[in-house]
């Protein structure tokens, strides 16, 4: 079959996770002002000084413009016609455990394969979903607490641990950052909170599942984790979301803090509604996610995959400024349909001997447009930064497309600072090898792709890794005939 | 079971790429547990023979008929044809980067017992079947953890396709210029390795310029294909005689209609 008609039948492909709940939300009018901000703080029985900080941050965003220079094209958007506050209503009366949590999000869960349940603990995982802007349920909590470690909700954390959430609040991306994050600042609704006490080592993945679910309805997350010198955590952040006609506004926020010799390995599964075929619907992903290496020998890893949305942009950078410290940076970002992703990282090098590693993949299928942008600084004091970086295209048809803008500032001559970058078609002489050993055209392309993102997924949690390659296929489903 | 008519039989077959045919008018019969082997010079069409038996997206079949075990192969997918026991050694065999070469033969292996009916072979007893044909190759135990193709020599390229012949086990098998790159050592095992795969319900298609790897895989049938036909059949000896005399003789005796032979 030609490219063309593989085209046309990539078209024809559903989203998987298209359906939602008939669960009644809890939802403040449309609109943004300091009322609405008043009263989100209000409904969280927030301390006085978030709520200060909230409209501080309203009030900067305020005189903040949208940003303009990525490489993604969006009808404007009406703040003022999203609902910025969304709880089911079942929450009032707080489940104690997973027993008591809504049968109809449960079974929403079941649907999305989130087994909140024995399976998990068969598979070490403990979970807190966020469905639509509250946690519903946390598992593993006690076992956790044993050694010390808090990982809750982030409401939750304002209340039982507020001198953590105060002093790290805010530390990594500042509401002062961009426009997304100060809008964030001032409406977010949840999220995930962690903190690994000095020499722990957390003994499981801790995985956050989030979905959106009311409609018209943006989500703002908040995440904070902290690792306390010596310590080491690996979280696993995982989405999808309801078919919807009007597009959805996703503005998150994640702050790492990496104590001196401590680790963070922070994984994305994304598999938000990236719109039909026309690019009607879908989410709009604007997240700002940045770690910061703060003591000697700390090291942030971010491993992300990204299927779904249909505007991706996101940037998952980190601040090396503690001595010998490490950042590495794993993507694969797909982009199918009429779906656009502007993705890539910030590797800012302030401590000496740090270095950074950035490996970056990305697949265009249908009209997709995909762009790589990084930026490595290295700044006079960060005597023998290195960094390395690879970002490698893959172009499925002839009508996507795909761009890499990497942004090198190097301020120190001992700095080491390595590009390199390809594009390439996935050819019809590879599938063809592979059909003519039996393999038909759907799997070889999956396995020709899954091969391409290899770097990328091996820094995955196993169990992880394959749920991102059936992500991927499912994706991709189609894409080539 | 008894078989009626030959495995494979092409008949006035005319093919071409973008309206420029190549083939024009080829007509074979191929029985099982023969090898055959098809020669001519640059251009005769012998690659683009083999490329339309598997099924390749780039020819188009303008005239004439492929049976392939009773069945119309041209209404097969390239895949369906594997399945049905069609293999195909490339001539180039192709790199796919990130894909071990293990996991890449043991999923053909698999999607084509599925397709089948049989049971799929777990990673156990897939590593059995494939240790001892990794052995008979001489190939390095190492080339199954690397991905399919990339980096590996001209040589190791045409014994991984060996390998997986040997492993996919298929009924037809054609050897696209499989020859081509190999220095005598490694000509020698790829041809042993053929040879270990004749068998009674096996039939084998020789594609190849030269006549040397004939000395080693000692064919039962010789083709001589020029413009896109067959000028000239016979036994082994005729590749022997052109090797002494060349091409130029064949083609220029052209005229001289050759009936198909085989089975």
């Amino acid at each position: 079959m030609s490219t063309t008609e593989t085209i046309e039948a990539l078209a024809t492909q559903e989203y998987k996770h298209g359906w939602s709940t008939d669960i009644e939300a809890d939802t403040l009018p449309k609109g943004l002002n300091e009322d609405i901000v008043a009263e989100i703080s209000r409904r969280k029985r927030e301390p006085d000084w978030l709520l200060q900080w909230r409209l501080q941050a309203y009030r900067r965003w305020l005189t903040m413009t949208e940003p303009t220079w990525h490489n993604v094209h969006y009808p404007p958007i009406d703040y003022q016609d999203i609902i910025y506050f969304a709880a089911p209503k079942s929450q009032k009366d707080a489940p104690k455990s997973l027993d008591e949590v809504d049968p109809e999000l449960r079974r929403t869960f079941d649907k999305l394969g989130i087994p909140l349940d024995e399976q998990k603990v068969l598979a070490g995982v403990a979970v807190d979903a966020v469905f639509d802007s509250v946690s519903v349920a946390t598992t593993f909590k006690e076992k956790l607490a044993e050694l010390g470690i808090i990982f809750c909700s982030f409401s939750e954390a304002v209340r039982e641990h507020p001198d953590l959430v105060r002093e790290y609040l805010g530390s990594v991306v500042p509401y002062t950052d961009n426009y997304f994050a100060a809008l964030n600042s001032a409406v977010f609704s949840d999220g995930s909170f962690c903190y690994i006490p000095k020499g722990v080592r957390c003994p499981m993945e801790l995985s956050t599942y989030f979905r959106i679910n009311a409609k018209n309805t943006g989500q703002f997350e908040r995440t904070l984790i902290v690792a306390e010198e010596g310590s080491y955590v690996s979280y696993l952040e995982g989405c999808t979301a309801p078919m919807r006609d009007e597009n959805q506004l996703h503005a998150a926020v994640v702050e790492l803090v990496a104590h001196k010799n401590a680790t963070i390995k922070y994984s994305t599964v994304q598999n938000w509604y990236p719109g039909d075929k026309d690019g009607k619907g879908g989410i709009y992903n604007f997240v700002t996610k940045r770690g910061k290496c703060l003591g000697d020998n700390s090291k942030i890893t971010w491993t992300q995959v990204e299927t779904g949305s249909s505007i991706t942009w996101k940037y998952p950078g980190c601040l090396l400024i503690g001595d010998n410290s490490v950042g590495e940076f794993y993507s694969v970002a797909v982009t199918n349909n009429m779906q656009q992703a502007d993705t890539g990282t910030k590797m800012v090098h302030i401590g000496k001997n740090t270095r950074s590693t950035i490996v970056s993949k990305g697949i265009s299928a249908g009209r997709g447009q995909n762009t790589y942008r990084g930026l490595v600084r290295v700044n006079p004091g960060a005597a023998n930064a290195r960094n390395y970086s690879q970002c490698d295209s893959l172009l499925i048809g002839d009508k996507c497309g795909a761009h890499t803008m990497p942004y090198i500032d190097v301020r120190n001559t001992s700095a080491q600072v390595e590009h390199e970058a390809s594009t390439s078609k996935i050819g019809e002489d590879q599938i063809f090898y592979c059909r003519q050993r039996g393999i038909p055209t759907e799997d070889a392309v999956n396995m020709i792709v899954n091969g391409f993102c290899k770097e990328v997924f091996r820094e995955l949690p196993m169990e992880f890794a394959v749920e991102a390659q059936k992500l991927l296929s499912i994706s991709l489903e189609g894409s080539v005939g | 079971m008894e078989r009626v008519g030959p495995m494979l039989e092409i008949s006035d077959l005319h093919a071409g790429v973008a309206g420029n045919e190549i083939l024009r008018g080829i007509s074979l019969s191929v029985g099982a547990g023969e090898v055959h082997a098809i020669m001519g010079p640059n251009g005769s069409g012998k690659s683009t023979l083999a490329r339309v038996l598997a099924g390749h997206s780039d020819y188009e079949v303008t005239a004439g008929s492929i049976t392939f075990d009773g069945q119309d192969l041209l209404e097969l997918e390239p895949e369906e044809r594997a399945w049905a026991g069609v293999f195909m050694a490339f001539q180039y065999p192709i790199e796919i980067p990130g894909v071990n070469n293990a996991y890449f033969l043991k999923a053909a292996l698999n999607a084509q017992r599925k397709a089948r009916g049989e049971d799929e072979l777990d990673a156990i007893e897939f590593m059995r079947l494939i240790k001892g044909r990794i052995k008979d190759l001489d190939m390095d135990p190492a080339l199954l953890n690397r991905p399919v193709n990339e980096g590996f020599s001209g040589g190791e390229k045409k014994r991984n396709e060996i390998l997986q012949m040997a492993v996919l086990s298929p009924k037809l098998a054609i050897l696209d210029e499989t020859d081509s790159g190999l220095d005598i050592d490694a000509l020698r095992i790829v041809a042993n390795g053929v040879n270990a795969l004749r068998s009674p319900d096996r039939a084998i298609i020789v594609v190849t310029h030269y006549q040397r790897l004939l000395n080693y895989i000692v064919p039962d049938y010789v083709h001589v294909l020029s413009d896109g036909r067959i000028v000239h059949s016979g036994g082994k000896e005729l590749a022997m005689e052109l090797e002494e005399r060349g091409y130029s003789w064949v083609e220029t005796d052209a005229a001289r209609p050759v009936a198909a032979v085989g089975a």
